[in-house]
């Protein structure tokens, strides 16, 4: 065999492929779930912690400082294995999936917060002052005023976080949950071929690469924006 | 507060002085420092309806800062401020209630950018006085006649001039019908061929017969619709007159100086 | 809750545990010392091809930095490990982290120093280069200081994202931090060792990302 037809059959044998295609198919499927559902409550937490952040009451706000700075500093493999390894010796039974989509829920959460907080004070004080001044009050000027502009500032960085976190969902192999790559290296061991491992490649690839370039585009769009 | 002065209030709190008409707004002892400066150091002032009070002075003479204590964007130290009467000051008030009865144009119009023009008026006519938004956009649009931008309705802060944008922000505070007009440097951030047009808007508002408040170096429109001028330095009201003594005949050797330096001396 | 505190704070587990997760420790701060210079490297040299004037340049190197930002780290790097040997390519685990965390990190660090330099006006290059300075010249004496100052949040927010990231290693069996607590772990039945990383591992990273938020608040306003 050509050094060519050896890294086909390396990587691209069809017989392999062909087998342990619909496994990884099913992977891409529970891939797809999990990234919707996380970007979906993430970004809704993450904004509702912002929110609150804007009342200013002292105790709360430091609480979500200290969340959104401990889940922002860990590495997301430590606090899963953690989570699934811990809780059920201390009698909380939770699915691998659940623990997957918790823990990556509250990261991008707290980067979520983080951003669209910036976001929030980056909305010049003037829009809060001419607000109040017609006699909106606090809640109102922040929904109706401010936090319009500051989520149209916080697109660009959260769209790039959502993706970097999404990616991670990967992880879910190292407890077993059964997404793209946890079906790739299984279907590798059994036929010792590195072809389901270049189909779960490529699958990431066509999944997550439309978002980056929607990414680029986002950020090239709201560039003017920034001052 | 001094005590007297508040068991005064406390016993009259709506009476006028008598034989007087109730000023439309009043300041009254007002204190306001930021650390160790003092910026207002007890400014006592009376604004009868319909009246357009002009106020002057060097910058840090404390006038912006006196004009934003009227409707609470900053708060006094001590002292008071009332509309027609209302504390406006003080704890118990109804600070939204009031606002709505004072309107504020601002040096930066601060005009909401996601929001078209017709939206910028009718949001707080939506959600503070829970108009329908057909009535909204209706009262909006007349708002925004009276400024001559009712064509400009649909567009965005973005496509409009500086001084369109200011006039929509008149449009936006005129919008709740409010008793007093607050007016921070209007002009200062226009180029100078935009000035005019919203010193048009303000001279309807004062035939209209509005009670305005006005901080502003345009001494032009002072000395032909000011009805009184005030000449504040250093957190004091130094004089106050009608414009053809102030800017006639001065008796104060500080704003003798202020005026000189200005009017290109 | 005192199961918890049992599961979890456990301190003799932990103190038992201290040796194995320190030396992890070392590991990682190794990955760290290699991989993170290089991948600013890689990002910058990105940078510059994403911002070439020649189409021909830009766009292999545009599907680059995408194609390594769409990939998650953790395929790429059992690709790089478990699937190159089937190539014939025999590596250390050290050597699947170094290359895979290179191709991954540059793609991250080309984008940030993409922005930085577009954030540096061109009035800068023009001016440098009309008093006679070099295109390499004006380059890392003029523009690359100041894009560095602009995007520097960026920068620290992604190398801190680069340590984390080392926690993949333990995947591969490659010795840093997690594998050890993870180790220590399936030794004692009790998930301790690992909190007692997730301390070690605070320590370092919570100052950066204190840092990092009061920085981008001063840049914003």
């Amino acid at each position: 065999m050509t050094q060519l037809e050896r890294f086909l059959d390396t990587f691209f044998n069809a017989a392999v492929l062909e087998k342990y295609a619909p496994a990884i198919l099913q992977g891409v499927w529970v891939t797809i779930e999990l990234s919707i559902l996380i970007v979906l409550s993430g970004i809704a937490l993450g904004g509702a912690l912002a929110c609150l952040r804007a009342y200013r009451v002292r105790f709360l706000s430091f609480c979500i400082v200290i969340f959104a700075d401990i889940f922002r500093a860990l590495p997301p493999l430590v606090l899963i294995l953690i989570v699934y390894f811990g809780l059920p010796n201390a009698g909380i039974f939770l699915s691998s999936f659940v623990v997957l989509y918790a823990i990556l829920t509250l990261i991008l959460a707290a980067f979520a917060e983080e951003i669209i907080w910036a976001g929030i004070t980056s909305v010049p004080k003037g829009q809060w002052e001419a607000a109040r001044s017609t006699g909106l009050g606090f809640t109102q000027a922040l929904v109706w005023v401010v936090l319009p502009q500051a989520v149209r500032l916080a697109i660009p960085p959260l769209t790039n976080r959502a993706i970097a976190i999404t990616t991670m969902t990967a992880l879910g192999t190292v407890i077993g949950v059964p997404d793209i790559l946890n079906q790739a290296t299984t279907a590798q061991s059994f036929s010792g071929n590195a072809s389901p491992l270049m189909l779960a490649a490529v699958a990431y690839v066509l999944l997550f690469m439309p978002f980056v370039v929607l990414s680029r585009w986002l950020e090239s769009r709201f560039a003017w924006r920034k001052v | 507060m001094t005590e007297p002065r508040a068991a005064e209030l406390a016993a009259a709190p709506v009476a006028p002085a008598k034989g007087r008409r109730l000023p439309a707004l009043e300041v009254a002892a007002l204190h306001k420092s930021y650390g160790d400066t003092q910026v207002l150091s007890g400014i006592n002032l009376k604004v009868a309806p319909s009246e357009l009070v002009f106020v002057l002075g060097p910058s840090g003479s404390g006038k912006s800062t006196m004009l934003r204590c009227c409707n609470r964007l900053e708060e006094p130290d001590s002292g008071e401020i009332l509309l027609k009467g209302t504390r406006v000051t003080g704890p118990g008030v109804n600070l939204n209630q009031i606002r709505q009865r004072i309107g504020m144009v601002f040096q930066a119009f601060n005009l909401y950018p996601h929001l078209s023009a017709l939206k910028n008026v009718a949001l707080a006519l939506r959600k503070v006085r829970g108009m329908s938004r057909a009535e909204a956009e209706a009262r909006a649009i007349e708002a925004l006649t009276q400024v001559g931008l009712a064509d400009k309705a649909g567009n965005h802060p973005s496509a409009l001039s500086g001084g369109q944008q200011q006039r929509v922000a008149i449009a936006r505070a005129l919008a709740l019908e409010p008793e007093v007009m607050l007016f921070d440097e209007p002009t200062s951030a226009l180029d100078p061929e935009l000035v005019g047009d919203v010193l048009a808007v303000m001279r309807d508002m004062k035939s209209a017969g509005m009670t305005m408040l006005v901080v502003s170096h345009e001494m032009k429109f002072a000395q032909e619709a000011a009805d009184r001028v005030i000449f504040m330095d250093g957190g004091h009201i130094i004089e106050q007159g009608p414009p053809e003594q102030i800017f006639g005949s001065p008796s104060h050797e500080r704003t003798q100086a202020f005026l000189s330096r200005v009017t290109g001396g | 809750m005192d199961k918890f505190a049992e599961q979890f704070l456990n301190l003799e587990i932990m103190a038992a545990a201290w040796p194995t997760v320190v030396q992890g420790l070392w590991v990682t701060l190794l990955i760290c010392a290699v991989v993170i210079p290089m991948g600013m490297v890689g990002g910058l040299l990105a940078a510059l091809g994403a911002l070439s004037p020649t189409r021909a340049v830009r766009w292999p190197v545009i599907a680059f930095v995408d194609f390594f930002r769409a990939i998650p780290p953790l395929v790429l790097l059992i690709f790089v490990y478990a699937g190159l040997p089937f190539a014939g390519l025999d590596i250390s685990p050290f050597t699947a982290v170094a290359v895979a965390f290179f191709l991954n990190n540059s793609a991250y660090y080309g984008e940030i120093f993409r922005a930085g330099l577009l954030s540096v006006g061109t009035g800068q290059t023009e001016a440098a280069r009309s008093t006679g300075l070099t295109a390499g010249q004006s380059l890392v004496h003029v523009v690359l200081p100041q894009a560095v100052r602009n995007v520097l949040p960026d920068l620290i927010s992604n190398t801190v994202e680069v340590v984390k990231l080392t926690s993949l290693a333990s995947v591969v069996s490659l010795g840093e931090m997690l594998h050890q607590a993870d180790l220590a772990r399936s030794v004692t039945y009790n998930a301790s060792p690992i909190v007692l990383a997730a301390g070690i591992y605070l320590a370092i990273l919570w100052p950066c990302v204190r840092l990092i938020s009061r920085f981008e608040r001063r840049i914003a306003t």
